[in-house]
């Protein structure tokens, strides 16, 4: 799956500028925005250590629903987003984060 | 065996400040019963609860650092769980995670050392050297946009 999104978005870079040539082809319409490749926080930072009593750091990774989020939406790595759920959930426990929204 | 344990617990807001001083000596007895070391005490003061423990909205957050053995981690949990000013705690064991972090860290220092010698640089970063203050994102970003108006 992953690979078909990248193949998609290597694809999506021609595609705008053949939209462009033919004065907003079929396919412009479809795929109108450029999505830039998502990568992770932690890696480009180079934050070792993800600590659970570190809210600041972990508040983005739990939207307003209080849910965990998804690696394919904010594009962590496997190895920093098993990190992060650790930390988020040990955060949870200490009433840090919630576990629901009200 | 000596492993650090970091501990953090809640204590509820109705305390006063004298008891939760009394429960940290009380900790510290026990650690010191058992051949333990504290290494930090950390008051984080009171805070507000993420939800509600009980029927309590605020909390004193305390963090201890202890060195000690398994034994010495299973009293004070013990301890805390009989204890009514405490409304929550939580025990994690922190010397593994330590030392991953630190051979990471050293890892990549020395690997980014290995590169900018081999650059011909000097192996440590200079001050006033690299693109700091300029958001990475966004020179993405712009160079992206740039490709596409160019074709």
């Amino acid at each position: 799956m992953n690979g078909k999104k990248s193949f998609g978005g290597g694809g999506g870079r021609g595609k705008p500028a053949a939209g462009a040539a033919g004065a907003q082809g079929k396919d412009g319409q479809r795929r109108p925005m450029f999505r830039r490749r998502k990568v992770c926080k932690f890696c480009s930072d180079k934050i070792d250590d993800i600590n659970y009593k570190d809210v600041k750091l972990l508040m983005p990774f739990v939207p307003e629903r209080a849910k965990i989020l998804p690696r394919r939406i904010s594009g962590t790595c496997a190895m920093h987003q098993r990190k992060l759920r650790t930390a988020l959930m040990r955060a949870r426990q200490l009433a840090l984060i919630p576990y629901t929204a009200e | 065996m000596t492993r650090k344990y970091e501990l953090v617990y809640i204590v509820s807001p109705e305390a006063t400040d004298a008891q939760v001083a009394e429960l940290h000596t009380q900790i510290e007895s026990i650690v010191q019963r058992m051949n333990g070391t504290l290494e930090k005490t950390e008051n984080w003061g009171r805070r507000k609860l993420a939800y509600e423990i009980g029927r309590h909205k605020e909390g004193t957050y305390v963090l201890e650092l202890i060195n000690g053995g398994g034994e010495l981690v299973k009293e004070i949990e013990r301890r805390l769980k009989v204890s009514d000013l405490v409304i929550r705690q939580l025990t994690v064991r922190v010397d593994e995670e330590q030392g991953v972090i630190e051979r990471t860290r050293a890892k990549r220092t020395e690997t980014m050392r290995r590169r900018r010698v081999a650059r011909g640089l000097p192996p440590d970063r200079q001050p006033g050297e690299g693109q700091r203050g300029e958001p990475d994102d966004d020179r993405d970003d712009r160079f992206d946009v740039g490709a596409e108006d160019m074709r």
